[in-house]
């Protein structure tokens, strides 16, 4: 009778979770679970090799502390240590092109808040590459590259998800980490919500003579904002939005007429600056899903909610999905219930959505109020940025908030084991 | 060994008519999958503190035989077997026996399921680690007599979780005018509020069973976070205990 080798458990199931999508946050995610004892099978329509060489090209992640916490939870904070950049102080101020910055300047500075730096810098090509490596060397991660997924089907014990090559195979859960045109969602019949901005950021690394002492500058221009955001060495990566139809002109540019352009609105704090690397283009815009949720399915990072990069707040709500859908199904595991049960799935979706619609619409209201160039709301904003450095609570909140730490807070973003 | 039942294929449409009313979240048994992870929480943390094992491990209770009394659609054996546990679950009603079945079959578990009572059971001689008796003492017409079949049921060092409800002003409020009557939670009539034990009491007849009670803890409703949780003090509503057969 008491037989342990006679298990009771069906493990015909070919995994516990299935991940479509194989980005930051899907392997993010695949770590975690795993190291929490799940099985787990990720789908990537590109080969592993193809997605870790992601080569130079000057893209960086403003990390939140609760980021930096995670990533230190799941083993990949260690192995990226050597190519971070803390971010020591945010300056936060209101200019116009040609006229410098306003002499009204919101400054925020690590001192200010407990847990030290107020994030960190880190180049995709050093992050992604090292999740990729610990995938790789995860042993209950099962990774298929170069197949996407197709179809899936929820029946009352599994989902049963097909594949491109044909092959089709059972999970207790299937995980959308696919982007905000996420075809999980679709195929679930979950509609989203969102908009264009008209506007589109034009992204790039910079060197400059001076260094940059781990400053972080918001500077807000009329078409929208420049982030200049501190990377190793004397080097800042830009994020420069402008409306959709001057950002494609700029974008267009040679190297050395963009640069003229940027100048003026860089100003002359860090000396002379030339281009380190690649320049993209990403026009804006929010796309919010109206469930996370079904049966069965859940959708993560940016097939859950894709808002303005205008703070890099998108990675950063993509972790904190991460630290909650894995808090949330272990919890679930560990007292038995099936993982894949809707009432199981909603825990995380109520955790998770109040938290992004907040941050979506202030993202939105901030951006629509600084890319304004009326001179009443112009002069209210230097009056507000002067009385916000005033109030020293509420400029706690502000750091707080942009370093990840409001809110229920899941244990892996505050670096504590599940 | 217990054969597995099997279901004429003509009843499979009504059983998972009523199995899938059973298991919905938003359904006829909302209120027991409101509690059913506070109960889950408490069990796992006593099955695991008497059997020493590990929660973080994959079938914590691999080896441990375990009897679900009143298993209803199964929403307490089927955690207990994904967890491991070789389950027999008994319930009075015989048509949910097959509901339960079914239920199992298509969640990927093996599980036990009888149209049989705790008296029953222990007559034939079964004998299990750990015993649930969720919800069911305050329906039974002899609770003495019922919870010494629990005790002949569990070998020497065995353990048996006892859920009920208190008997007070606040219990009758909650349970009764509140769950049946205005929430409409469970059907009127469902609890008859005479029935209902203190702590005290129970502990007491646990003790004249041959039970040694060890734990007792409260489970609280939050009507602003619309959930349950377990509380060491607040035992004014539902609750439930732990105890051990030493002999």
């Amino acid at each position: 009778m008491d037989n342990p080798a006679r298990s009771a458990v069906n493990r015909a199931m070919d995994t516990d979770v299935l991940i479509a999508g194989g980005g930051l946050n899907g392997t993010a995610l695949a770590l975690a679970l795993a190291q929490a004892g799940l099985r787990v099978i990720l789908v990537d329509p590109l080969a592993a090799a193809t997605r870790a060489d992601a080569g130079f090209d000057g893209r960086g992640y403003a990390l939140s502390i609760s980021s930096q916490r995670l990533l230190a939870a799941i083993g990949i904070w260690e192995r990226v240590t050597a190519q971070v950049q803390p971010i020591l102080n945010i300056k936060v101020s209101d200019g116009r092109a040609g006229e410098g910055p306003s002499p009204l300047v919101l400054e925020f500075d690590h001192a200010e808040i407990e847990e030290g730096p107020m994030g960190y810098m880190l180049e995709d090509r050093h992050l992604r590459p090292a999740l990729m490596a610990m995938v790789a060397e995860t042993g209950a991660i099962r990774q298929i590259a170069g197949a996407s997924v197709t179809g899936h089907a929820a029946g009352p014990g599994a989902v049963t998800v097909s594949l491109s090559d044909g092959s089709e195979l059972t999970a207790a859960l299937l995980v959308g980490c696919d982007g905000k045109r996420s075809a999980t969602a679709q195929r679930a019949g979950i509609n989203r919500w969102g908009w264009e901005y008209g506007q589109s950021s034009l992204v790039c690394a910079v060197e400059h003579e001076l260094p940059h002492h781990g400053t972080a500058q918001q500077f807000f221009m009329p078409p929208g904002p420049l982030a200049i955001l501190p990377l190793p060495g004397n080097r800042s990566s830009i994020v420069w939005t402008e409306t959709t139809a001057e950002a494609a002109r700029i974008s267009a540019l040679p190297d050395e007429a963009f640069l003229e352009e940027l100048r003026p609105r860089f100003g002359s704090y860090l000396g002379e600056i030339a281009l380190a690397g690649a320049r993209f283009c990403y026009p804006l815009s929010m796309s919010v899903a109206h469930d996370y949720v079904r049966d069965r399915v859940a959708l993560l990072g940016d097939a859950a909610h894709a808002v303005h990069p205008v703070a890099g707040q998108g990675l950063n709500a993509g972790l904190k999905d991460v630290g909650a859908l894995t808090e949330v199904l272990v919890r679930a595991r560990r007292r038995g219930e099936d993982i894949g049960r809707i009432d199981v799935l909603r825990r995380y979706q109520s955790w998770r959505r109040f938290d992004v619609v907040t941050l979506a619409l202030a993202m939105d209201a901030t951006v629509r109020l600084f890319s304004n160039d009326s001179s009443v709301l112009r002069a209210g904003r230097d009056l507000g940025l002067g009385l916000v450095n005033r109030l020293a609570p509420l400029r706690r909140n502000l750091i707080r908030e942009a370093a990840g730490l409001t809110g229920e807070v899941p244990r892996l973003n505050r670096g504590l084991p599940i | 060994m217990t054969e597995t039942q099997t279901i004429d294929p003509a009843e499979v449409a009504k059983f998972q008519a009523m199995a899938s009313e059973w298991w919905d979240a938003e359904g006829k048994f909302k209120p027991l999958h409101m509690l059913n992870p506070t109960r889950l929480d408490y069990i796992c943390t006593q099955i695991a503190a008497e059997f020493d094992r590990d929660l973080t491990g994959p079938e914590p209770f691999a080896g441990l035989r375990l009897l679900d009394i009143g298993c209803g659609g199964g929403l307490l054996s089927e955690p207990m077997a994904r967890l491991g546990a070789e389950v027999v679950g008994a319930d009075a009603a015989e048509r949910n026996i097959p509901v339960a079945q079914l239920h199992a079959e298509q969640s990927g578990l093996t599980i036990d399921y009888r149209h049989t009572t705790a008296e029953a059971l222990a007559a034939e001689g079964e004998r299990f680690d750990v015993v649930l008796n969720m919800e069911v003492v305050e329906h039974v017409a002899d609770p003495l007599g019922y919870l010494t079949a629990c005790h002949d049921l569990l070998k020497p060092g065995g353990l048996m979780i006892c859920s009920t409800i208190n008997r007070n002003s606040k219990s009758f409020m909650m349970a009764i005018v509140g769950a049946e009557w205005v929430m409409r939670w469970l059907p009127k009539g469902t609890h008859d509020w005479a029935k209902f034990i203190t702590p005290d009491e129970l502990f007491d007849l646990l003790r004249r069973a041959g039970l040694d009670p060890v734990d007792r803890q409260g489970m609280v409703f939050n009507p602003l976070g619309w959930s349950w949780s377990l509380s060491p003090r607040d035992l004014s509503v539902n609750y439930v205990t732990a105890s051990i057969r030493r002999d």
